[in-house]
């Protein structure tokens, strides 16, 4: 592996820790949905400044090239993201479509209660 | 004795301020004590305002959630109000609802806990577009198969369903394409099913929510559905 490829890595790979760590800061993400990318973010540098690990996991996935292993578990954790968004999404709409379903129910229990009390709406 | 009592009618309606008014005047005047809420899936014409006028109790979604969200709406509502039976009915029209008795009967005879008003038992001749009586046939088998029962008209919106059976699917309703999906959850959970001979009128207006370019769609998506059901847990039907 090239030094060149090693130092696009490790900095790739601390620029989006330090960006993951940022937005938590700033509260723009949820510390539960960062731990993900933290997890690919650590094991994207161990990999990249570990040459030797790199190359081992390297020959253990039959790969020749080692960057290249590189590449395909970053691919990997990217997979898992979007495996993880999709059940957050899924989990959000059922939330979503449970509170509109509340919301409508209320407003027609709210708007009999107003009607046998004798209020004007 | 007829325990049967509470009676509420779930109408769900999607832009149907020309049929909606007909539909809830008839299930009113029906003789049958029956109650009725309209589901108002985020129409954009008067769809409440009519519904409302003509004396159902109306309840306005604040954003469209598909028919199946829109029928569990009407089923909360029915459990939630002490309701002894749920009868869901088309808002277009083409349910009559002075064919309710028949969907009552194996409810209040106890044979069963969910009765489907069926166009095809009996001696009716309905006309089907070929894809969607492929369907019919396809979702008949496969449901056949999954259920250990026939089922003939697995896409009928026009069903009743007693206090055990509302209260299962206020937790499980299927969401986009409802019907053979619901058939499927409540036959596999212990739920007993029994069609009913019904007559069904062709649509008064307006457009149906499946038309014939989106059979296909609607087919594959559905038997998907159906199949991943059969692995999806359920708590025990209480």
């Amino acid at each position: 592996m090239s030094i060149r490829i090693q130092i696009f890595a490790v900095c790739g790979s601390l620029a989006i820790s330090a960006f993951i760590f940022e937005l938590i800061r700033k509260r723009k993400m949820l510390e539960k949905y960062s731990l993900l990318w933290f997890c690919a973010a650590v094991v994207l540098i161990v990999l990249s400044l570990w040459r030797n690990l790199l190359e081992k996991t390297a020959a253990l996935l039959g790969v020749y090239y080692a960057p290249t292993a590189l590449f395909i578990i970053a691919a990997f954790f990217a997979m898992l993201m979007f495996l993880h968004f999709t059940v957050v999404i899924s989990r959000l709409s059922e939330q979503n479509k449970n509170l509109a379903q509340e919301v409508g129910i209320l407003q027609e229990e709210l708007r009999g209660l107003r009607r046998s009390s004798g209020q004007t709406e | 004795m007829d325990e049967l009592r509470k009676r509420l009618v779930i109408v769900p309606a999607l832009n149907e301020e020309s049929n909606i008014g007909q539909v809830v005047e008839d299930i009113l005047g029906s003789g049958l004590g029956l109650d009725v809420v309209v589901i108002d899936d985020g129409s954009r014409d008067r769809t409440a305002e009519v519904a409302r006028a003509h004396g159902a109790r109306v309840i306005k979604l604040p954003f469209n959630l598909g028919i199946g969200g829109a029928v569990q709406t009407g089923l909360k509502f029915a459990f939630r109000h002490g309701y002894d039976v749920a009868i869901q009915i088309d808002g277009d029209g083409q349910h009559v609802p002075s064919e309710i008795p028949h969907l009552l009967a194996p409810l209040q005879s106890r044979e069963a806990d969910v009765a489907i008003g069926s166009r095809y038992l009996g001696a009716h001749h309905y006309r089907t577009p070929f894809m969607r009586r492929l369907g019919m046939v396809i979702f008949s088998a496969v449901n056949s198969m999954l259920i250990g029962q026939r089922i003939t008209d697995n896409t009928s919106g026009f069903r009743a369903f007693n206090r055990r059976a509302i209260g299962f699917l206020c937790a499980h309703y299927p969401s986009d394409y409802p019907e053979p999906e619901a058939v499927v959850i409540l036959g596999r959970n212990g739920f007993r099913l029994k069609e009913s001979a019904v007559k069904m009128r062709q649509r008064l207006a307006g457009e149906s929510s499946i038309s014939s370019l989106h059979a296909a769609y609607y087919m594959v998506k559905v038997l998907l559905a159906i199949v991943v059901d059969v692995f999806k847990t359920y708590p025990k039907a209480g």
